[in-house]
C-alpha cells in the first residue's frame, strides 16, 4: 500500500445529461430510426448507457436526399460569411457543454476523463472555430478562384475519438460549402448525437448535417449510395480498402485516414525523460487506440537498457481505472471484442519470443481493462510489430545505424506517423525527410491542431485533414 | 548520509576539471517543452479528502520556515519560531515544521528559540544570496552558521563560476562548504533563475550532487523566477537518478513563490512520481517559504471543519 | 537522289535505362493511320511491367533526394533534346495520328513547352502546396509535399506524344518515378521519347516505357504492392474499374480521369502534380 494513495476524484456522471434514449439526426428533426436499436455500453462498467435507435435503408436514404436539397437550395448558394457565422456559432456551442459532452465521451468510450477534457473535447471546437474562418477566404487556399464544392459527404468515423473525429469530418466539409451524412461508430454513438442538437441551437438549416447510428451495415449504405458525391471514412485498412474497392468506376471522390504501425526512434543522444514521456504518450494515450500511436519503440542499443529502465519506471506510475476518476491515466478498452484483440497479438507476440513486461496496476473486476505492457526483444518479423494493435502494448526493438532506423522504421505498408528523439538538428531533417510518414514528430509525439494537416501515407490511407491542404478533401481540384 | 567520497561509477567524473566538464555535458538534454508540458499534465492531479489532509499535514512537515530580510530582528525570529512549534494553536495535533531559515547572524537566536523541539535550524550563508564573495568569506560565514548551532547550512552554488564553465572551480567550493559543515546538512542552491535553462538546472543538479549536498535547492528567493514545478521535476528527476546509481537518497528544495496549497500539492504529487514516495518525508524534500505555511493551515482548517476558514483565524507571523 | 535503302530502327521496351525486348518475346505490328505497316513494337508483358516497377523502385531513392534545382534541370535538358528531335516527332505524330505534318508540329512545339512547363516546377511546387502551421501551441509546425512513389501511367490511346507528356512530365517533376504504358496502336512517339530520356540526364529506371495493352497491363500495375498511384487515363472505361478495384487492395492513389478523351492542347494546372504528392507535417517544440 502506497503511503500517499490519491482518495477517488470521480467527475460526476450527472453532468452527460444522459438520455435513455437518442435517435437518429435527419433533415433537422430527430427520428425513429427503422433499423434495429442498438444499446450503447459502457466500457468501463459493461452496464447499458442509452438505447440508440438506428438508421434504415430508407432512413439513409432521407438522409442522403435531405442533405442534397440543403446542399443545393441552402447551403450551397449561402455566401462562405454565413456559413462561417454558422460555425463559429457551432465552435461556442461545443465550448459552452464541454463538460457534458466530456463525461459522456468517457462514459460512451471508456477514455479518461482528463483526456477527453484536455484533448478531444477542445481540439473539436477547435477545428470548427478553425474552419469556420475559411469558409469565406477559400479563394485565398490555393485551388484557384471561387473552388466548388462537391455536395453531399458521406463520412463514416471510428469509436476511438468520436466527438473529436466528427468534427475533423463536419468542420472542413461544411466550410467548404458541402453538406453531410454522417455515421458515428456503433459503439460510440452519443456525442454525435448530442453533437445533431448543438446543430438545432446553432440554428443549423436542416438538411446540412444528418446523423445515422448504425453498425457497418448503414456504412455500407453510405458508400453504395448513388446521392453522395464523396466518402471520407476514418478507420481500419482492411475496411478501408473495402470501401475504396467499392467506389472504384463510381464517380464518388473519397479519403481515407486508416491505420498505422508508427515507429518512435530514440537516438542515444536524446532529451531521455522527456522520449520517455513521449513514448508513453505515443502508445498509452487512449488505450493505444489512436491510428497513429507510436506502438513500436525503435531504441539505439547504446541507450536501450538504460531507456527501458526509465520507462518500466514511468509506465508503473500509470493509474489505470475509473474513466470518470481525473486522476486516471489509463481508462477501459473501448469494446470486449478489441480486448480480446488486443490479448491475442499480445501473447501472439510472447509466443514468437518476445519478453513481456506488464505494469503491476491492479485491474478492475469489472469492464474491459488491458495493463499497460511493453514487449521487448520485438524482431521486425514478428506479427506484433507488423500488425496494428490499437491497445496499450508497446513493442520494443533496436537499431544501430540512423540507416538502420530509417529501414526498420519504414518497413511496414503503413505510413500515418513517426516519432523522432535526437537533440542533433541536422538528424532531426535527414530523418524526417526519410520517414515515409504523413506526420513526424520530432522530440514531441502525438501532437494535433486544425492547422496542421494530417493524414498518411501508403496502406495509411490518402487525403489530408486539417490546414489549407486538407480542404481539397471536399472541393473540387 | 554518506557523502564522503563519490560512488565508485561517478569516481571518473570529478577526476579533473576536463572530466567533469565531459560527464555534466554527457548528461541527457532536457527538451524545455517535454518537461513543461509533462509538469502541467501532472498539475491537474485532483487530491481530495483524506489525500489532501494528509498531504496537508505532510506538507507542514516539509516547510523551511523562512525569514531573510534585510530588516530581520530577533524579536521577527522569535515569533517565526513559536509558530514554526505550532503552526496553529487552536489544534495542537498540527504537526510542526521541518526548519526555521534565517541569515547566519540570526542562526543563534533562532537555535534558542527552538531548542528542544527537534526543529532544524538552517541558516543560509557563502555570500547569500549573490554568492559573490572570496571563498574565504563564504566558508567563515559557513562557520558563523555552524557555530551558531545551525543544523542545515543552505549555500549558494558560485553562479558566475558555472555559467562560464569552470565546473572545477564550483565543485571544489561545495566540497570545502561541506567540510566548514560539519555535521550540519547542505543544501546547494542552484539559483536557477540565473542558470536559465533546464539543461543548465540538470548539470547544475549533478555536480551539486557529486560534490556531495544533502540536498539540491532550487533558489534563494531573491531571483525571479524562483520555484517553478518543471525545474523542480528535473531536479526530482536527477535525485532519482542519482539513487539509480548509487543507491544514495538525496533530497530536493523548492524555494521562492510556492505560497498555496494548492501549489505545494502540486509539487507532492510530482515528488511521488517523478522521484518517488520514498521521497514523501522531510529528510528528503522540504518547502522554502514563508508564507506558504499560512495556506496550509487555513487549508487544513477548512478540511476539518467542513467550511472555508478566514485569514483572520491563522496567525500572521 | 540515290535510291539507298533506310535503316529501319527496332522499336524495343525502355526498361532501368536500358532497350530490351519484351520477355514474352511478343510482338506486334504497328500501322499509320491509314493501316500501312510502320515497324514491329514489342508487346510488353505482366513480367515486363513487374521488371519496370523494380527499375522505377530503385531509381526512387535517387530521384526523389535529388535537389529540386537539379530535377528542373535535367527535366529541362529533356525539352532541349525534344526541340533538337522535332522533325522525328512530327513525322511520327503525323504517321500515328494521321494528321497533317504542319498539325503534327505544333503539337511537337506543344509537347516541348509543355515540358517545359513542368521542368519549371520542381522548385516550387513545395513553396505552393506546403506551409508553415500556425500551431497552437510551443512547436514549430510545417508541412511539405514529397513525392509518393512509383507511379504507373496509362497513356493517353490519341494523343500520342503531347498526351504522354502532359501525363508523365508531372510524374517525375514531382520526384516520383514512372511505368508507363504507351498508346497501344501509336507507341512510337513513346519509343523515341525513351530515346530522349536515355540521352538526356535523367537516370535509369526514372522513366520506364512499356509499349502494349494499357487493358492488359493497367491491372497488374494496379495490383502491384510496389507501385503507389496510378493514372488510368489510357484504359477504356471497362478497365478502370477494375484497375480501381484492384488498386483498393494496396490502398493505391488513382486518379480520377474525365471520361472522354480531354483536349491536351488546354493549359495544364497543377492539380496531376497535386495527385502525385504527399502533404508530409513535420513538428518541433521550440525551446531552450
Amino acid at each position: 500500500m502506497s503511503v500517499w494513495e490519491y482518495a477517488p476524484a470521480p467527475e460526476s456522471r450527472d453532468l452527460a445529461n444522459l438520455q435513455p434514449k437518442y435517435r437518429p439526426f435527419v433533415d433537422g428533426e430527430f427520428v425513429d430510426g427503422g433499423g434495429e436499436p442498438l444499446t450503447s455500453i459502457n466500457p468501463a462498467t459493461e452496464e447499458p448507457l442509452a438505447e440508440v435507435g438506428t438508421a434504415s435503408e430508407s432512413d439513409v436514404d432521407t438522409a442522403v436526399r435531405a442533405a442534397r436539397r440543403a446542399f443545393e437550395q441552402v447551403w450551397g448558394p449561402m455566401p462562405g460569411a454565413e456559413r462561417a457565422k454558422y460555425l463559429f456559432r457551432i465552435a461556442r456551442l461545443l465550448q459552452e457543454r464541454a463538460r457534458e459532452l466530456a463525461v459522456l465521451e468517457t462514459l460512451d468510450n471508456g477514455k479518461p476523463i482528463k483526456e477527453s477534457r484536455d484533448s478531444d473535447v477542445p481540439t473539436a471546437a477547435a477545428h470548427f472555430f478553425y474552419h469556420a474562418g475559411w469558409a469565406d477566404k477559400l479563394d485565398y487556399a490555393g485551388y484557384g478562384p471561387d473552388p466548388q464544392p462537391l455536395g453531399v459527404a458521406g463520412q463514416i468515423i471510428p469509436w476511438n475519438f468520436p466527438l473529436l473525429m466528427l468534427a475533423w469530418k463536419i468542420a472542413p466539409a461544411l466550410a467548404t460549402g458541402n453538406t453531410v451524412v454522417l455515421k458515428p461508430a456503433e459503439t460510440t454513438p452519443l456525442s454525435a448525437l448530442v453533437f445533431a442538437e448543438i446543430c438545432q441551437q446553432a440554428g443549423l438549416p436542416a438538411g446540412v448535417v444528418n446523423i445515422v447510428p448504425g453498425a457497418g451495415d448503414v456504412g455500407s449504405l453510405l458508400v453504395r449510395h448513388p446521392g453522395i458525391d464523396k466518402i471520407a471514412f476514418t478507420g481500419s485498412t482492411a475496411v478501408g480498402k473495402e470501401i475504396q474497392y467499392a467506389v472504384a468506376g463510381t464517380p464518388k471522390r473519397l479519403t481515407l485516414e486508416l491505420g498505422g504501425k508508427a515507429a518512435n526512434v530514440v537516438f542515444d543522444d536524446a532529451p531521455l525523460d522527456q522520449a520517455v514521456e513521449g513514448i508513453v504518450n505515443g502508445i498509452f494515450f487512449n488505450q493505444g487506440h489512436v491510428c497513429c500511436a507510436g506502438s513500436r519503440l525503435l531504441v539505439q542499443e547504446s541507450v536501450a537498457e538504460e531507456l527501458l529502465g526509465k520507462l518500466r519506471a514511468r509506465v508503473s506510475t500509470l493509474r489505470l481505472g475509473d474513466p470518470l476518476d481525473k486522476n486516471t491515466d489509463i481508462g477501459a478498452i473501448n469494446s470486449a471484442e478489441q480486448l480480446a484483440k488486443i490479448r491475442e497479438l499480445t501473447a501472439a507476440g510472447e509466443d514468437e519470443g518476445a519478453e513481456r513486461w506488464t505494469s503491476p496496476c491492479a485491474l478492475p473486476e469489472r469492464g474491459f481493462f488491458f495493463a499497460p505492457t511493453v514487449l521487448s526483444g520485438v524482431e521486425q518479423s514478428m506479427r506484433v510489430a507488423r500488425e496494428e494493435i490499437f491497445g496499450p502494448v508497446l513493442s520494443v526493438l533496436t537499431f544501430r545505424t540512423p540507416e538502420e532506423a530509417v529501414a526498420k522504421a519504414n518497413n511496414t505498408p503503413y505510413g500515418l506517423s513517426a516519432g523522432l528523439w535526437t537533440e542533433k538538428g541536422s538528424r532531426i531533417l535527414w530523418l524526417a525527410d526519410r520517414m515515409r510518414a504523413g506526420v513526424v514528430w520530432a522530440n514531441t509525439f502525438n501532437r494535433f491542431d486544425p492547422a496542421a494537416p494530417f493524414g498518411g501515407y501508403q496502406e495509411s490511407g490518402f487525403g489530408r485533414e486539417g490546414g489549407r491542404t486538407g480542404l481539397e478533401a471536399y472541393l473540387h481540384v | 548520509m554518506a557523502t564522503a567520497s563519490s560512488p565508485a561509477v561517478l569516481a571518473d567524473a570529478t577526476r579533473d576539471e576536463t572530466s567533469l566538464s565531459r560527464f555534466l555535458h554527457g548528461l541527457p538534454g532536457v527538451d524545455q517543452v517535454g518537461v513543461e508540458a509533462r509538469a502541467a499534465s501532472l498539475g491537474t492531479r485532483s487530491i481530495k479528502k483524506a489525500a489532501k489532509l494528509w498531504a496537508i499535514d505532510t506538507a507542514i512537515s516539509m516547510v523551511d520556515l523562512t525569514t531573510l530580510e534585510g530588516a530581520d530582528t530577533r524579536g521577527k525570529v522569535r515569533s517565526l519560531a513559536a509558530k514554526a512549534r505550532r503552526p496553529d494553536p487552536d489544534r495542537p495535533d498540527t504537526p510542526p515544521v521541518a526548519a526555521v531559515c534565517v541569515y547566519p547572524d540570526m542562526a543563534a537566536t533562532a537555535v534558542e528559540a527552538l531548542a528542544g523541539t527537534g526543529i532544524g535550524v538552517a541558516s543560509v550563508a557563502t555570500a547569500f544570496p549573490s554568492g559573490r564573495s572570496s571563498r574565504e568569506v563564504k566558508l567563515a560565514d559557513v562557520r558563523l552558521a555552524v557555530e551558531a548551532g545551525a543544523t542545515e547550512v543552505d549555500m549558494v552554488i558560485d553562479r558566475g563560476a558555472f555559467l562560464e564553465g569552470r565546473y572545477g572551480h564550483v565543485f571544489d567550493e561545495i566540497r570545502a562548504v561541506k567540510q566548514a559543515c560539519g555535521d550540519a546538512h547542505l543544501k546547494v542552491i542552484l539559483e536557477t533563475g540565473e542558470l536559465a535553462t533546464y539543461d543548465n538546472v540538470r548539470r547544475a543538479s549533478w555536480l551539486g550532487l557529486l560534490a556531495g549536498g544533502d540536498f539540491i535547492k532550487t533558489s534563494t528567493g531573491k531571483v525571479s523566477p524562483a520555484a517553478t514545478l518543471p525545474v523542480t521535476h528535473v531536479m526530482l528527476q536527477a535525485v532519482r537518478d542519482w539513487y539509480d546509481v548509487t543507491g544514495q537518497l538525496r533530497g530536493v528544495k523548492p524555494a521562492g513563490g510556492i505560497r498555496s496549497t494548492k501549489d505545494a500539492l502540486r509539487y507532492l504529487v510530482a515528488v511521488r512520481e517523478v522521484a518517488g514516495e520514498e521521497w514523501l518525508t522531510p529528510e528528503l524534500f522540504r518547502f522554502g517559504a514563508s508564507s506558504l505555511l499560512g495556506d496550509l493551515v487555513l487549508q487544513r482548517r477548512t478540511q476539518h471543519d467542513g467550511h472555508y476558514s478566514g485569514p483572520d483565524y491563522v496567525a500572521v507571523d | 537522289m540515290s535510291d539507298r535503302l533506310s535503316v529501319a530502327k527496332t522499336y524495343k521496351l525502355y526498361i532501368d535505362g536500358k532497350f530490351p525486348r519484351s520477355e514474352s518475346g511478343r510482338t506486334y505490328p504497328v500501322t499509320d493511320a491509314e493501316g500501312e505497316f510502320l515497324a514491329n513494337a514489342s508487346h510488353a508483358s505482366r513480367k515486363d511491367v513487374r521488371d519496370a516497377v523494380s527499375a522505377a523502385r530503385k531509381a526512387f531513392g535517387g530521384w526523389s533526394g535529388a535537389t529540386a534545382y537539379n530535377r528542373g534541370q535535367v527535366l529541362y535538358r529533356v525539352a532541349e533534346m525534344l526541340e533538337g528531335r522535332r522533325e522525328q516527332f512530327a513525322a511520327e505524330v503525323a504517321a500515328c495520328e494521321g494528321v497533317p505534318t504542319a498539325e503534327a508540329m505544333s503539337t511537337v512545339d506543344a509537347a516541348v513547352d509543355r515540358w517545359v512547363w513542368y521542368a519549371g516546377w520542381t522548385d516550387k511546387i513545395a513553396s505552393v502546396l506546403g506551409a508553415a502551421n500556425p500551431v497552437a501551441g510551443p512547436y514549430f509546425s510545417f508541412t511539405v509535399p514529397e513525392p509518393t512513389g512509383v507511379v504507373g501511367v496509362l497513356a493517353p490511346q490519341s494523343s500520342s506524344l503531347l498526351g504522354l507528356v502532359s501525363v508523365l512530365a508531372p510524374v517525375v517533376a514531382t520526384g516520383c518515378t514512372a511505368v508507363v504504358v504507351s498508346s497501344a496502336d501509336r507507341p512510337l512517339p513513346a519509343i523515341t521519347l525513351s530515346e530522349v530520356l536515355a540521352t538526356s540526364d535523367v537516370p535509369g529506371g526514372v522513366v520506364n516505357v512499356l509499349t502494349g495493352r494499357a487493358d492488359e497491363l493497367g491491372p497488374w500495375l494496379a495490383s502491384h504492392a510496389d507501385v503507389n498511384a496510378v493514372d488510368p487515363t489510357g484504359a477504356s472505361a471497362e478497365s478502370r474499374v477494375d484497375i480501381a478495384q484492384q488498386a483498393s487492395g494496396t490502398v493505391k492513389r488513382v486518379l480520377t480521369v474525365p471520361g472522354d478523351d480531354p483536349d491536351w492542347t488546354r493549359r495544364p494546372d497543377i492539380s496531376r502534380l497535386r495527385r502525385y504528392l504527399e502533404a508530409k507535417t513535420v513538428w518541433h517544440p521550440k525551446g531552450t
